[in-house]
């Protein structure tokens, strides 16, 4: 499937106005209809704003293997936003808690940080993102040169898994949902790791067969 | 010959639950309802149906002067894990919680062993107790129950000295209960109390809140209240008591033991390992805006229970 480069944009300009969907239902959550959030709201959005964080990091990294597998180049054109995105949702999802949980208590939040593990990991999440949302531009990309900054961009198989450990260690009990993304994930990493290992070794699949 | 029946028998009390319930069955799928209701076993009070008036309940002094929520908070967002670990699950699936017939099992290191239907329960003199509820999650409510306190209960069945803790045991439904079909806790979900603290005149057993029969997400019909530990300590839905000599292992303890202890009292110095419990959300509102107090600011009442305790040590 090839697009034209208006469609591509269409599916662009689409995909921006869905990627803000969740923001839009949080915002008239906490402003008009406050059912919409229940009794504890700070609560919904902090959880809301994660949740969607790890799915956009997941759809992020949707884009390659769905490239390889069906040839569409065209998906590479909305990585970058599906990451910009993952990392705005990110720091939605730090905001809430800085705010909402800490009142902007820095004391505390440290504390927090270094005190309970789950906390270090997302934190450590949100630092590793930063550098690569300073670099998306087309810009720093000629900067860097396209190897280093693939070589950095490469951090992103850290923060995923680090961001299902920090979903796994929040959960008071019952583990569904993140082992849900555990799977995910590993099926896209996993799938980085065969197609590596087959692009190496073309050869070696073959003699088992002869 | 004239047969002389005892005024006050209920099926309930002369038959063991297993049995009692299997009874229905067979008299459904035998098709002989009509003799179940001939017979006066088929029929039972409705009074465990949802929204009905509770009236004639005292008001008592261990009622906090503060705001009660509304009762859509106190409905709407509730652990029971049993309907799905959302808050929002139970309020949407325990309309299938089964209420009645209802007996509550009450035996172990006592003298007299019996068994209650819900309607004798439900005849107790009550009393309105608006508690204070502090979840281990940072977040509390203030909550007008109604009920009556757990040592009327225990004096009717006289524990005897062997009787060192009161194991609370709530009800297991699968049939009814999607949350079960994941060992998220050890099934049926088992909480416990020292003696001294299931006597303690806070502890109460509660049929009602609002002027009304508690919400099934609320665990109708019957539950336990212990207003100064952390709300998981207070069992939903109980099916059975029993007085025992040893310390019951309880579901959340079971679960994680380095997180949640035998004694769960609220005590704003002994942090949760993954957050701190020295403040609360009180719902509804977006920020912190409680500081937690110690034993969830009913220490003259229990801190005597605690004397000589390392509270940090017996979480």
């Amino acid at each position: 499937m090839r697009l034209s480069e208006r469609a591509i944009r269409t599916v662009k300009a689409s995909l921006f106005v869905i990627a803000l969907l969740p923001l839009a239902h949080l915002a008239a959550g906490a402003f008009i209809f406050p059912d919409w959030l229940g009794v504890n709201p700070a609560e919904y959005i902090t959880r809301s704003t994660g949740d969607w964080t790890l799915r956009l990091l997941l759809l992020t990294l949707t884009v390659t293997p769905l490239r390889r597998l069906t040839g569409w180049t065209w998906v590479l054109r909305v990585r970058r936003m599906l990451g910009l995105f993952t990392f705005f949702y990110s720091v939605m999802h730090v905001s809430s808690y800085v705010s909402f949980d800490h009142v902007f208590d820095v004391g505390e939040i440290l504390k927090d940080i270094v005190k309970r593990p789950f906390i270090t990991v997302g934190f450590s999440c949100l630092v590793l993102m930063t550098p690569l949302a300073a670099t998306s531009t087309n810009r720093m990309v000629r900067r860097l040169g396209a190897k280093r900054w693939l070589l950095l961009h490469r951090l992103a198989y850290l923060i995923a898994p680090l961001g299902v450990l920090h979903f796994w260690w929040m959960v008071k009990r019952d583990l569904t949902e993140p082992i849900v993304y555990a799977l995910l994930l590993s099926v896209l990493l996993g799938y980085r790791i065969v197609a590596r290992l087959a692009a190496r070794h073309p050869a070696k699949s073959q003699p088992l067969r002869a | 010959m004239l047969i002389k029946r005892p005024k006050d028998v209920k099926p309930s009390e002369i038959t063991p639950l297993g049995i009692y319930r299997r009874r229905r069955e067979f008299v459904a799928t035998a098709g002989v309802l009509a003799l179940g209701a001939v017979s006066g076993m088929g029929t039972k009070p409705a009074i465990a149906q949802d929204g009905a008036k509770l009236k004639g309940f005292g008001k008592s002094k261990f009622s906090t002067t503060e705001k009660a929520n509304a009762i859509k908070d106190v409905s709407g967002y509730v652990n029971y894990y049993e309907f799905g670990t959302d808050k929002t699950d139970p309020p949407q699936y325990a309309k299938k919680l089964k209420t009645q017939p209802w007996t509550v099992v009450v035996e172990g290191a006592v003298k007299k062993p019996r068994t209650f239907g819900i309607e004798e329960l439900m005849k107790m003199q009550m009393e309105e107790r608006i508690y204070r509820l502090r979840c281990v999650e940072a977040w509390s409510m203030v909550i007008p129950w109604i009920g009556f306190e757990f040592n009327k209960l225990a004096n009717l069945v006289e524990p005897t000295g062997n009787a060192k803790f009161v194991e609370f045991h709530t009800a297991l439904q699968p049939d009814n209960m999607p949350g079960v079909r994941l060992p998220v806790l050890d099934w049926p979900y088992i909480e416990g109390l020292r003696i001294d603290e299931a006597m303690n005149p806070l502890t109460i057993l509660s049929m009602g809140m609002y002027d009304e029969v508690l919400p099934n997400q609320n665990g109708a019909p019957v539950r336990l209240v212990v207003p100064w530990k952390y709300g998981f300590k207070s069992g939903k839905s109980i099916v059975k008591i029993r007085f025992v000599e040893k310390q019951p292992r309880t579901a959340w303890e079971k679960a994680n033991p380095q997180e949640y202890g035998f004694y769960s009292n609220v005590n704003p110095d002994v942090d949760h390992p993954r957050w701190s419990q020295k403040t609360e959300k009180r719902l509804p509102a977006f920020f912190a805006n409680h500081k937690t107090q110690l034993f969830n600011g009913y220490s003259e009442q229990v801190a005597s229970l605690y004397t000589g305790m390392d509270l940090r040590k017996n979480y």
